[in-house]
Order: C-alpha cells, then structure tokens, then sequence
C-alpha cells in the first residue's frame, strides 16, 4: 500500500491560512499540516502570535459614545416617533 | 430598509445573542421610552464605533448613528427576529454609509477609489519579498522572518499604536474594513458578518484575511521604525 505524499507547507502557504485555522474553517489534514510546520518554524510562529496580538488589539480598542447632546436628539426623535404612531 | 436575512446558523460571537432581543422589541413596539434607552445604551457604543470606522467625521458619524436608530424604528414592525438586532441594527447603519459614500465619491481622494479598485485583486498577505525565491536554497520559506513582539499587550494598547492600527483600518478597501470591524473591533460571530453583509463565509474570511494582514504588517512597520529611532 503506497500512501500519497502530501508536500510539506511552505511559510508562504501557511500566512494565507491562518485565518481558517483560527476560525476552525481548515480541513482536518491542512490542520496537521500546519500544526507539524509550526512545530519546526520559529518565524511562522512569530507571525501566528503576531496575528494573533493584532486581533487582541483590535477587541480592546476603547469604546466609543454618542455625546450627551445627540443622545438627547435621539431621545427627542424617539417621542415624536411614538406621537406619530 | 435591508432586507433582513435568514441566520446561517452556528452564532459563537460575543455579542450576537437575541436573548432578550425579542422582549424589548416588543416593548418598543408599545413604545416604551425605557426599553429604548436601555437599547441605545447597549447598542451605542457599537453602532458608534461602527460608524466611525466608515465615514470622516465624529460628527457626520453621530449623524448616521440617529439616521440608523430612526430607520430601526420606522421598520420596527417588520423586523423578525431571524438575525440579532445588533446584526439587524449594524445593516442598516453600513447602507447609510455606503450610500453616503457614493454620493461623495466625487470629493474622495484619488487613493481612495484605487482601494476600492483593488479590493477584488489577489493579495498575499505578506510581502512576496519576505520570501525565499524558486531561486534560493528553501523557495517559499521566509527570507526575512518576522519577529515576535515584546510585551505586545502593552505596547499595543499605547496612543501611538492605535493611531497605526486605525490609519491601517482606514486605509483598508470598504468590504474588508466592514468586516474586520464587525468581526475583530465589534465582537460579531462569523455568521452574523456574513448575515449583515450579505457574503459567503468563504467570502467573509478571505476579506477578513486581508485585513488582518494588512493591519498586522502596519504594526510591524510601526515597531520596526520604533526599534530603529530608539
């Protein structure tokens, strides 16, 4: 029985996937694939843990509100929207 | 009015519950002025930064945001239930800055509509020269590996860093940075993106690809230079 040979992933192919392997959206052998050149690829990590900073920082921008004035505009629409139903 | 769509199902983000969703639309529908409150105090701030993200000015910004809330009233009666409100709400809030978009098309910078123009082109996600060429010993591994940041989160969380990772957002083509908004700034599941925007998940996550990439390697841009001057 001769088993197929996948080819190993480059660092250029890995870049390009790494949204479907945080998203889960890889196939189960692309996974393994991915995970075995991780294991071996101090630079392919780096840029994973870079990733994935990036997203943490992009959660924890600071929130952002409307000012007092608009929010009363809008509480003023909001009457007068209930007044014309 | 977007037409609401029907869920692709399978809602993990943060923010996309309709618990409760359902209870205060129909205390809106009788108009009760608290239940309003309370939705504009916990959609606010998302369709807030939302808004940002897409238009130049806070207070053009404020405007779309009170245009948005008055659209969810007005169609109120025909909202089902079938996407979270906050997908519902983030919908129509994206139209009106499309439409807004396209009638100052005239006035955008020229840079602006090349972005628009390359959104659907194939872009890798790193420099192709970062790479080994079919030339060199390794084609396809890193020539110039990247180099994991020190002390991210707080590096990341400096004024400094913001202004880079907002420039990038602004910077990105219109769709990508729809997406990254919702999905990474906003919290939104995968399916509801794909729900508020109407894409396919494969859609979704390749213009969400690009965005990261590009926002990713604006902050290695910005930490290399800081390395370099200090």
């Amino acid at each position: 029985m001769t088993q197929v040979q996948i080819p190993e992933m480059s660092c250029r192919e890995l870049v390009e996937l790494v949204t479907d392997y945080l998203d889960g959206a890889l196939a189960a052998g692309d996974v393994a694939r991915l995970e075995d050149h991780l294991d071996g690829c101090d630079g392919c990590r780096a840029y994973l843990e870079q990733m994935r900073d990036t997203i943490a920082a992009l959660g924890h921008l600071p929130p952002e509100s409307l000012s007092p004035e608009a929010k009363e505009k809008l509480m003023a629409a909001f009457a007068a929207w209930r007044e014309e139903r | 009015m977007p037409h609401e769509q029907a869920s692709p199902g399978g809602d993990g983000g943060r923010t996309t519950g309709t618990g409760g969703d359902e209870e205060r639309i129909a205390a809106l529908r009788r108009g009760d002025e608290d239940a309003f409150r309370t939705l504009v105090s916990e959609h606010g701030p998302f369709l807030m930064r939302l808004a940002l993200m897409h238009v130049p000015s806070r207070a053009i910004a404020e405007e779309v945001v009170q245009d948005t809330w008055l659209a969810a009233l007005n169609g109120i009666d025909r909202f089902e239930g079938r996407s979270s409100l906050r997908t519902w709400l983030a919908s129509i809030l994206l139209n009106k800055a499309r439409t807004l978009g396209r009638r100052e098309r005239r006035v955008l910078p020229f840079s602006f509509l090349a972005r628009r123009r390359a959104e659907g082109r194939d872009e890798p996600a790193v420099d192709p020269d970062r790479f080994q060429s079919a030339r060199d010993q390794q084609p396809g591994a890193w020539a110039r590996p990247p180099i994991e940041w020190d002390s991210p989160e707080e590096r990341l969380s400096s004024d400094e860093a913001r202004r880079v990772l907002l420039e990038a957002i602004a910077d990105l083509p219109p769709r990508q940075r729809e997406v990254i908004t919702l999905r990474d700034i906003s919290g939104v599941s995968a399916a509801e993106t794909c729900n508020a925007l109407g894409l396919t998940e494969t859609n979704q996550r390749v213009l969400l690809h690009r965005a990261r990439s590009k926002v990713r390697a604006a902050l290695e841009r910005h930490f290399e230079a800081e390395e370099i001057s200090t």
